[in-house]
């Protein structure tokens, strides 16, 4: 693996405003990166750089090794699908594609075969003389796919590609960019608010906040090992609650809404300390009749959200809610789904709770 | 449309009340296409009048006046320096107005909001105080007065009503189009020329027609610039002094036929690819 993009301390500020915050991120080639973070985060503004359609203020981008930090995005190997997707409006679907090649200066023959080969390899082939106008979202979509990779730029960046689409296209077009990335094996750097989408396509997600990075992670990782409350918090659902830790013969104990739990092993560190701890909702087992087990929480069911392939147990504490997701085949099995005002057990294992680090002190 | 009628009369009073309805819109259209177009019939019915007086009913039919506009020469020149001026004058303000628009659009730069007002500033100005503030400044610099001049003047006059035109309309144009075409690695030039400018294009014919009509039929800013020319308007302006003659009438048809022919190009160039404005 080499390193395809280099950015050194990259920050971007709109007068007083510090956009993106020093920056510093490798990205290996054939990566599928993903920006991810909630808008204003400055992950489209460091795509936008990485693209050149953004002076930075100060810092580095190198692609390839190069210094391009203020080379213009006509002279970059970097190309871009835009949220909107550019297409322009006064050419055909194939003259769309070819333009990268026509205005390079490549033989008008040769522009139109390679149009027609970016076109198939998102199924459009067909399309080669629509207009844009004429093309549904998925396929304006696709079009602004095969323009982008037409010039085979050695990056292609994805600017929130499916914020458009409707929620069952979007997640067939999850699936199709994957595969894209597999079958041409480009450099992907996607930018979008949605950690669904960042988990199902990334190889690694970068989360964001306030200008500056917050974990680097592969999806998984992101989910399973959270470092902050933020992360928790944004990457999937998190009970988040603080107790300070007492360092016990039985090892580290905490306090989750009045209620003792055996924190972690790796707690024991922290001893005496006030700390963000969390833990996943499907992470914790629903008890049933007389099931005993350890570590475990008691409280009163207060609500019940039905979600199909599951439901979320929303679990009143003394001082506070916790979530709790129960495979549906749990909640009907033998006697249904608890009643809401009901009295109710959860338990869970101590290794699934984890330590979170807090914002202010990251 | 009998039977329609028919049907309708049978089902009685509403339909004749809806009737009447009816009627009284195509008779208060028609008063408005009439307050439109009647002096214009007018004049085109007079020019083709046998007798000097312009008194109704019309003596007789001829063509003589048209005859007669053919051997005036001073007419003839009049009209081919009206042509000139507006054709020079129209492209000299799509020239500077159009790359001015696009940097009111494109570029943030300080001032921007005074430059934007202060290039508005012109289609509020009388004519006569553009034209002596203009006579002013030429004297001082020591030009001639001279159609090219009255071009000049012109284009100053003019510019606002481009740049409005074309920067509305650039507005409207997604910054992306621009900004995806230096990604695929063209130019500023070739971005200008294969994008912008195709997408604008009735923006800028719409504004370069409304400009050329502007100016051709200048009279105030002419007036104080042209020196010993003439244009056709000031011609018109000046023979009236002797009373109207149904030369004028016959001019005047001429320059009516003139503008339906445009009218009737500007819709031809402007009907396709327009529907494809919001992709």
């Amino acid at each position: 693996m080499t390193k395809i993009i280099e950015i050194r301390g990259l920050t971007k500020t709109f007068g007083d405003v510090l956009g993106v915050d020093d920056i510093s991120l490798d990205i290996e080639e054939g990566e599928f990166v993903t920006l991810l973070g909630p808008s204003g985060c400055g992950k489209s503004t460091l795509l936008r750089m990485i693209g050149g359609f953004e002076e930075p203020t100060r810092g580095h981008i190198a692609l390839d090794g190069e210094d391009v930090t203020h080379v213009p995005p006509s002279k970059r190997a970097v190309n871009m699908v835009f949220q909107d997707y550019a297409l322009f409006p006064h050419l055909s679907v194939g003259k769309n594609v070819g333009y990268g090649l026509r205005v390079s200066g490549v033989r008008r023959s040769e522009v139109i075969s390679r149009a027609r080969e970016a076109l198939s390899l998102v199924g459009l082939e067909d399309r080669y003389d629509a207009s844009p106008h004429m093309l549904s979202g998925g396929q304006r979509q696709r079009v602004a796919l095969a323009r982008a990779i037409v010039r085979r730029p050695r990056v292609l960046l994805l600017d929130e590609p499916l914020s458009a689409l409707d929620a069952n296209l979007r997640e067939q077009m999850q699936i199709e960019l994957k595969n894209l990335h597999t079958k041409v094996g480009l450099t992907f750097v996607l930018v979008t608010h949605d950690q669904t989408e960042a988990l199902t396509m990334s190889d690694r997600v970068v989360v964001m906040r306030e200008g500056k990075i917050v974990q680097i992670g592969t999806p998984q990782d992101l989910y399973e090992n959270p470092q902050t409350g933020y992360v928790a918090g944004f990457v999937g659902s998190t009970n988040m609650f603080r107790s300070r830790v007492e360092v016990g013969a039985s090892g580290p104990q905490i306090s989750c809404f009045g209620q003792n739990l055996q924190a972690p092993a790796a707690a024991s560190a922290l001893g005496g300390r006030d700390t963000l701890f969390g833990f996943r909702p499907e992470k914790a087992t629903l008890l049933r009749g007389d099931a005993q087990a350890q570590n475990t929480l008691r409280g009163h069911l207060s609500d019940v959200l039905y979600h199909g392939q599951s439901a979320r147990l929303v679990m009143d504490l003394v001082s506070g809610q916790v979530v709790v997701d129960m495979p549906i085949t749990d909640v009907i099995g033998t006697v249904g789904l608890p009643q809401v005002g009901s009295a109710i057990a959860i338990s869970i294992e101590p290794h699934k709770i984890m330590i979170l680090r807090d914002e202010a002190a990251s | 449309m009998t039977t329609q009628f028919a049907k309708s009369s049978r089902t009685g009073r509403s339909n004749w009340l809806g009737g009447i309805e009816r009627l009284s819109w195509m008779l208060g259209i028609l008063a408005i296409l009439g307050f439109l177009y009647l002096p214009i019939a007018v004049l085109v019915a007079y020019s083709f009048n046998d007798s000097r007086s312009l008194t109704w009913p019309m003596s007789g039919l001829t063509l003589d006046w048209y005859q007669k506009l053919s051997q005036n020469d001073q007419l003839i020149q009049a009209f081919y320096n009206s042509v000139y001026v507006a054709v020079s004058a129209t492209s000299l303000t799509l020239i500077i107005g159009i790359p001015a628009a696009i940097a009111l659009d494109r570029f943030d730069f300080p001032g921007k909001g005074l430059f934007r007002k202060l290039i508005l500033l012109p289609i509020a100005l009388p004519g006569i105080i553009t034209g002596i503030s203009m006579l002013i400044l030429f004297r001082s610099l020591g030009f001639n007065l001279s159609l090219q001049a009255v071009i000049v003047g012109h284009a100053t006059a003019l510019l606002s009503v481009v740049v409005t035109l074309v920067y509305a309309r650039l507005q409207r144009l997604p910054a992306s189009l621009a900004e995806a075409s230096a990604d695929l690695g063209a130019s500023g030039l070739q971005t200008f020329f294969l994008i912008t400018l195709p997408n604008i294009r009735t923006a800028v014919i719409g504004a370069g027609m409304l400009a050329f009509t502007l100016s051709f039929d200048e009279i105030p800013v002419t007036f104080f610039l042209t020196g010993r020319d003439n244009t056709l308007p000031m011609y018109i302006w000046s023979t009236l002094r002797r009373g109207l003659t149904p030369e004028i009438n016959a001019i005047g048809t001429l320059i009516v036929a003139m503008s339906i022919v445009l009218i009737f190009a500007s819709v031809l160039l402007l009907r396709d690819k327009t529907k494809s404005k919001n992709v």
